[in-house]
């Protein structure tokens, strides 16, 4: 009896021997998972991200024909389906909004990407040379880093004309700095890790080790400024929008509509109140997720 | 000091340098000129446009000419309002302007200080929480945002204050601009003071001296409030910047007649003198907050002093 008691506790204690040992990422997901801030967001998020891509099938009205038998604007009204009412061209702001969120997310993403592939590249580079080559790099960053940089975007809308794709590079050229200087810390750290001792021991190519033992490294608190990143493109690229200098007539980004939307909001704050919401509620999550993966990757700082 | 002082000025210099050529050169690069119209302008007074405005003379000659007009002082004139200089439309908006980013910059420090201090002695109290949320939302509602709901709520359901114009800075019509401009600054700066205050006063020199027996009071203005604000002023700078690009919004929002609005205009009618005037004429300000905020640092922070 006892001896079978005891016989059954070992085997347990052997079925737990056996169980996988949790890998960082493993643990930050759990932690992340645990946090129910950034859980909220993260489903708000695939929501407003689902609308976006389904907006086409979601209303029967496009997003740049105006409904001839209703009011210009009208406030929202379910008998013709304007579930957020119709803007000063009679074009339904539920649809308009959602194919503002397209452009949004889209301008978010890709910019980011810019950004990402440009920083990671620069700051690794600076970081594994080293020496004075590091020294003009990051100065180099330093100079821009005081620059007021939504001037130069501004001056590149101006000058070379409103082009979307020319704000996912002018965005992503210009949100790089803190991304670089990010990756180069983490990089002068791993450099003298024994293992990239080894890789230059047996003769690995600069580039190769830049590429398959340093970048993948510093990813932990890429991922996290990667988060941060987005909502500030976002936010620029409705900045840029808000002024007249975005994303150009038919299509919209949030940027155009809250512009359009604070014109008319004495006689219908409709408009500006939709498009405002869906801006700070994606704002909200992306800023809630990044803090959230931070504390998860992280958790000495909390 | 005197050192930082002398590096600081030679890192400041180029880097006006770079915006201007930077500036320049895009400029110059844009596809189609000012004077394009529909209409082709016979050859000889489009000759005599382009002698008037310098433009016919070679690249490099055009850039030093323009770097020799900087140093005196002198942006050019506008090709939109053919009446007026640079120099004339940023000497109309500089003192609009000025009061409003100072103001904005004031209440941003003072309720972002005050705030965060009061949430990071009380922290994980109710009034840290609430900071701490308004905080967020302030950090998350753009200020293009914040400024038509204010003016929707309180210049148009409540009446109490108005909706545009400047009146002369009267502080009815300044109350809102400055409000939407410092608010995700005071989100910002809120943050930053709690954080490096939580920080500070569970470190031991502020154990030590209450260990002494200093008053409560003394403790936290003397020596935790002095150390937790370095984070803050070396914050100016950024926010600084933060304040100078919003204020282009706000302006063109609120109808206030500063620089913010005529390089908007500039923008859209595609006025390069007045565009590139503005932009560095900004850099020189937001260099020269950078520098003095250096040195700000380099007198606070006894690290640096020892170096």
């Amino acid at each position: 009896m006892n001896r079978n008691l005891r016989r059954e506790i070992v085997e347990k204690i052997d079925d737990s021997a056996q169980v996988k040992g949790r890998s960082l990422w493993q643990d930050a997901r759990r932690r992340l998972f645990r946090n129910k801030a950034a859980v909220t967001s993260i489903v708000i998020l695939s929501i407003i991200t689902l609308l976006a891509i389904l907006a086409p099938w979601l209303s029967p009205w496009a997003y740049d024909e105006p409904n001839w038998e209703y009011d210009f604007p009208g406030s929202p009204n379910a008998q013709y389906h304007h579930w957020f009412g119709t803007d000063a061209n009679g074009r339904d702001l539920f649809v308009r909004t959602l194919y503002g969120a397209r452009v949004s997310l889209m301008v978010g993403m890709l910019a980011t990407a810019v950004s990402l592939i440009i920083g990671v590249t620069y700051g690794a580079t600076a970081g594994y040379i080293g020496g004075r080559v590091d020294n003009v790099m990051m100065r180099i960053v330093d100079i821009l880093y005081s620059l007021p940089f939504m001037f130069f975007v501004i001056l590149l809308m101006v000058l070379f004309g409103r082009n979307i794709f020319l704000i996912f590079i002018a965005l992503g050229a210009v949100e790089w700095l803190t991304m670089a200087r990010i990756v180069r810390g983490q990089t002068l750290s791993i450099k003298k890790k024994e293992y990239i001792e080894a890789a230059e021991a047996v003769g690995v190519k600069h580039s190769v080790i830049i590429r398959r033992h340093i970048i993948p490294n510093t990813l932990g608190p890429v991922i996290v400024y990667m988060t941060l990143t987005i909502p500030e493109v976002i936010l620029t690229e409705s900045f840029l929008s808000f002024l007249g200098l975005g994303v150009q007539e038919p299509l919209t980004s949030w940027g155009v509509l809250i512009s359009e939307g604070a014109q008319q909001m004495e006689s219908a704050s409709w408009l500006l109140i939709f498009p405002a919401v869906f801006l700070a509620l994606t704002l909200f999550c992306f800023n809630f997720i990044g803090d959230g993966i931070r504390d998860a990757l992280d958790p000495k700082d909390r | 000091m005197f050192s930082l002082l002398v590096r600081r000025l030679l890192s400041a210099v180029p880097t006006i340098l770079i915006v201007i050529t930077i500036a320049f050169f895009m400029m110059r690069a844009a596809p189609g000129g000012p004077f394009d119209k529909e209409k082709l302008l016979p050859p000889e007074i489009e000759a005599n446009i382009l002698r008037v405005y310098n433009l016919d003379k070679p690249l490099y000659q055009q850039y030093v000419d323009y770097l020799k007009n900087i140093l005196k002082g002198d942006f050019g004139p506008s090709y939109k309002y053919r009446d007026f200089t640079v120099n004339d439309l940023i000497a109309s908006g500089i003192r609009v302007s000025f009061k409003l980013g100072i103001y904005a910059m004031l209440v941003a420090v003072t309720f972002g200080v005050t705030a965060g201090t009061i949430a990071a002695l009380k922290q994980n109290s109710r009034f840290d929480y609430v900071v701490m949320g308004m905080a967020m939302t302030g950090i998350a509602i753009p200020n293009f945002v914040m400024a038509p709901l204010l003016t929707l709520i309180f210049g148009i359901y409540l009446s109490w204050l108005p909706v545009a114009g400047w009146n002369n800075g009267a502080f009815e019509n300044m109350l809102l601009p400055v409000l939407a401009l410092a608010l995700p600054r005071v989100a910002y700066i809120a943050r930053l003071t709690r954080g490096s205050m939580v920080e500070i006063i569970h470190s031991n020199f502020i154990r030590t001296a209450r260990a002494k027996g200093l008053r409560e009071k003394i403790v936290i203005v003397r020596h935790a409030l002095k150390a937790s604000l370095l984070p803050v002023v070396s914050y100016l700078g950024p926010a600084t910047t933060y304040v100078i690009t919003g204020s282009v919004v706000i302006e063109s929002i609120f109808d206030v007649p500063g620089i913010g609005r005529y390089f908007i205009h500039g923008a859209l009618n595609r006025d390069y003198p007045v565009v590139m005037g503005v932009v560095i004429f900004f850099c020189i300000i937001i260099v020269t907050v950078n520098l003095i905020v250096d040195l700000i640092y380099g007198f606070l922070d006894p690290k640096m002093k020892v170096e």
